[in-house]
């Protein structure tokens, strides 16, 4: 029988980002005890590395903004894939969200009279960021890390104790998920300090694990997003959609190598900042797609006067959606008119005064400085894609993050629909509030309405325990988890990247084959003890299992839409709009196996619907779909 | 361009360990933490180290390079000569678990201890109210991106585990003054400072603000002004005087 720590809780957060801690807040306010497990310290997560800003349409810059222009903007950003329901409530109760944060203690920039200051973002109509300088994530990690440590005061004062409440098991990593019937009972790990194993018994868990961005070599993403959460909401049998949709952020850092992939943030662009190639060129007035034809200034003269009068000018297009411009940018280095790191040139020095673009943007000062030499208050930026966030996560009920397995939930960038095939910048970390509580709340609902509670099975923690030590297990070829975890990220990236094309991502397919029966001969050096060989051991099975999802579902979808491109396709398909790939898994093994179905989306509710003008739908739509549209029926 | 660098790296547990060697590639523009992560990749597949962002975001990688407190992966090579030992060691007020990661959690009680943003009761969400220049003082302190160093500087806990009971160290009696200059706040941060968080035994030496990753002014902009504050508070004759007088 297996030694393991048991902790009973009536819901267990995996993953300490934005949404988890806000989904921990929901359900403690409810009156439940919430563990919060993160792999990395308290208050570390991926979240911090957001930049830009958090879109809420409080209409504090321009007061034209409202919910509905929101949502507009959020649907044509993912192309009309997006579950028009999320879209719809994200862009509704943004501004609730981003409010309440100040009375936890956020300090938002302010407006000159006194309100919450709002930045230019790519696809946004209107300034709608609420920003913090250049470090917003860090804003918000802190800001809801504080108000759980404030819960935390309440419950002292209550009870004496600080943990009677909330309990954050820090450097603590989930690996499977337990169930009872059919319905979620706890969810099994380990410490990484000492490798022992502990149990979360709990009927409610809420998935708020991130991305998967470490599957690819040149990424924005830290060693924690190995797509956990898609994996164990997988292998728990709920479904993952839209997983073929990776957003590769068009400005990452190309030079030095090292640092290759880190992210530079849309707030430069949003601040005056222009991209150029090696001529010297605003080359994105030449990639304005047909889409967003005459919503986007066509000559640098309109776009200059757009940053300082929006009534009269059309806005810049090195704004467009994040797709958009990552294209733009291949396009442009494969034409030979790149930067001699093999990026294009982002300038704001020549934009703005030196002291400004300190005051605006001092993370990307510091960064540039610290880590490539260039003071880009003097010099343009070299800048080129790095894979950024994943649109596809797992399924989830609009209303209550409910996945299908009952019992599991899930919120943020691990759960999908929201963000459709292109997630507009800024959408992330207000997706996060929202649905990290609605998550908190709906998990709370489900174990209130409870009439007993699910038990975990000895003969599952065993299961759990025997897989997890499998790395320590002698084999005859002994592969290093470092070796397999470059090769799938090579792979990945080469052969299922920004621009993707059948008999490449055929290649992938088979190289992931390889790698799965590789992984079985994975063997770790030395013990338990934080023993960072196995934890990547462990985490490469789930960036294994997700990196299939996305390469079936890519080779499945024949059109090209959002974050995902087909050579071999490259036009948008209005018979694919409504059709979401379905990612499910079967069988045993360290790695089950992956199939992938399509699925009919619900039809867009008419009064959201009429929020669009015809000739924009004609665009994404069917002719049969739009049949009963008032501008066809009249 | 390449070359082969000399490493000395801390190697143990709370009960033994030390200085390890390696020889190790170096390319171009590569920072100490690549080097750490090479060394995992080829030579030492179980060597601890906490890391997150590898941008200086997160705060995660603090150690001892050469013996000052720096983050990891904001160190660059480039900033040692080809022919120079590089000396890694794990932060030494905290107890060491594994090779170059301690345990912190001292920050976390302390963090705790800090009675947390108290807004007016009757103002609602959406009716905040601050000019820029009024919530600037507070941000420079919320730029804090918890990496411990100026904790594990602070002489008054380094060398004294005996101090660490009574003192909450500089990142958190930044967080007080933080709370203190927040346009909004409410609650008294001035005398606790000085009597429950041991604002007192900060002698200014200055060298938390000098590991400062973030380059936050931590002593000018944070410790020196609640010092300001408790001095005109406690030692002020006429207050000393009005206190004793109507004091409840």
């Amino acid at each position: 029988m297996t030694e393991v720590e048991r902790h009973p809780y009536d819901v267990v957060v995996i993953g300490a980002g934005g949404a988890g801690l806000r989904a921990v807040i929901e359900a403690r306010e409810r009156g439940l005890r919430v563990a919060v497990v993160c792999k990395s310290l308290f208050g570390k997560a991926h979240t911090v590395m957001a930049e830009g800003g958090c879109a809420a349409s409080m209409g504090n810059a321009n007061a034209n903004d409202n919910w509905q222009v929101h949502f507009r903007d959020t649907m044509r950003g993912g192309k009309f894939l997006n579950n028009w329901r999320m879209a719809e409530l994200h862009a509704k109760e943004a501004p609730d969200r981003v409010w309440e944060l100040e009375t936890y203690g956020a300090l938002f920039d302010r407006t000159p009279d006194g309100r919450i200051s709002q930045r230019n973002f790519g696809g946004h109509t209107y300034p709608r960021l609420a920003h913090v300088g250049d470090r917003t994530g860090l804003e918000l990690i802190r800001t809801m890390q504080q108000k759980i440590v404030s819960l935390q005061q309440e419950d002292h004062a209550e009870f004496g104790d600080y943990e009677h409440r909330i309990k954050v098991f820090a450097e603590c990593t989930v690996t499977e998920l337990i169930k009872d019937g059919d319905r979620i009972a706890g969810a099994f790990g380990y410490w990484r300090e000492s490798g022992r194993f502990v149990l979360f018994e709990a009927p409610a868990v809420v998935l708020a694990t991130g991305g998967i961005g470490k599957s690819f070599k040149v990424t924005s993403n830290s060693w924690e997003y190995t797509g956990d959460g898609h994996a164990l909401a997988l292998r728990a049998g709920a479904t993952l959609i839209n997983m073929e949709f990776v957003q590769f952020h068009p400005t990452g850092m190309v030079w030095p190598p090292s640092v290759k992939g880190i992210l530079v943030t849309e707030g430069v662009r949003g601040d005056g900042g222009v991209l150029k190639n090696s001529d010297g060129k605003r080359f994105m007035f030449e990639y304005i797609p047909d889409v967003f034809k005459g919503q986007y200034a066509d000559a640098p003269e309109e776009a200059d006067r757009w940053y300082t009068d929006q009534e009269n000018n059309r806005r810049t297009p090195d704004l467009l959606p994040r797709d958009e411009v990552a294209r733009a940018i291949n396009s442009e280095v494969k034409a030979g008119r790149g930067s001699p790191h093999g990026g294009v040139f982002l300038d704001i020095a020549s934009r703005l005064p030196a002291e400004e673009i300190k005051r605006r943007l001092p993370s990307m000062y510091h960064q540039f400085k610290e880590l490539a030499d260039v003071d880009i208050t003097a010099e343009p930026m070299e800048v080129g894609p790095t894979c950024h966030y994943v649109m596809g996560g797992i399924e989830v009920d609009p209303d209550t993050a409910a996945a299908s397995v009952p019992g599991l939930f899930a919120a943020g960038e691990c759960s999908g629909g929201m963000h459709g095939s292109n997630r507009l910048g800024g959408n992330s970390l207000s997706d996060l509030l929202v649905f990290g509580r609605r998550a908190g709340l709906g998990a709370a609902d489900y174990v209130q309405s409870l009439s007993d509670r699910p038990s975990v099975a000895q003969s599952d923690v065993d299961a759990a325990a025997q897989s997890a030590l499998a790395p320590f297990n002698p084999t005859d070829t002994a592969e290093n988890p470092y070796t397999l975890h470059n090769e799938l990220q090579q792979a990945m990236n080469d052969l299922v990247g920004i621009i993707r094309k059948a008999e490449e991502i055929e290649q992938a397919i088979d190289k992931l084959q390889a790698l799965r029966v590789r992984i079985n001969e994975v063997t770790v050096e030395g013990h338990r003890q934080f023993n960072p060989g196995w934890h990547l051991a462990l985490d490469l099975r789930n960036m294994l299992l997700v990196s299939e999802c996305v390469a079936r579902a890519a080779l499945l979808r024949t059109e090209s839409r959002g974050g995902h491109t087909r050579d071999d396709f490259p036009q948008m398909d209005s018979q694919w709009r409504n059709t979401l790939l379905v990612c499910s898994a079967s069988g045993d093994g360290l790695v089950p196996e992956v199939r992938v179905e399509p699925k009919e989306q619900e039809p867009m509710r008419q009064d959201l619907l009429e929020l669009f003008e015809l000739p924009e739908l004609e665009k994404y739509y069917t002719d049969a779909e739009l049949a009963a549209h008032p501008g066809r029926t009249s | 361009m390449a070359y082969t660098a000399k490493f000395k790296v801390w190697r143990g547990d709370a009960e033994s360990g030390g200085l390890h060697d390696f020889d190790v590639e170096v390319n171009e523009g590569e920072v100490v933490l690549d080097i750490i992560h090479r060394l995992q990749a080829t030579q030492a597949p179980d060597l601890a180290v906490r890391w997150n962002c590898k941008a200086g975001k997160c705060g995660s990688c603090s150690a001892e390079i050469n013996g000052r407190p720096r983050l990891l992966c904001m160190t660059r090579m480039s900033t040692f000569t080809e022919d120079e030992v590089v000396t890694v060691t794990p932060m030494r007020t905290f107890p060491v678990i594994r090779d170059l990661v301690t345990d912190v959690s001292f920050n976390y009680t302390k963090a705790r201890e800090i009675p947390s943003f108290t807004p007016p009761k009757d103002l609602q969400p959406g009716e905040y109210r601050m000019q820029q220049v009024d919530v600037e003082r507070s941000q420079e302190f919320r730029k804090c991106i918890e990496c411990f160093l100026c904790q594990n500087t602070c002489h008054v806990v380094r060398d004294h585990e005996e101090n660490k009971e009574a003192f909450a160290g500089p990142r958190y009696l930044m967080r007080i003054a933080e709370l203190e200059m927040h346009p909004l706040d409410t609650a008294d941060r001035v005398r606790p400072a000085q009597d429950e968080h041991g604002l007192g035994f900060c002698n200014i030496t200055k060298c938390c603000t000098e590991v400062c990753p973030e380059h936050i002014k931590i002593t000018d902009n944070a410790l020196i002004p609640m010092k300001e504050r408790v001095a005109d508070r406690k030692y002020d004759p006429i207050v000393w005087l009005g206190n004793k007088l109507f004091r409840r």
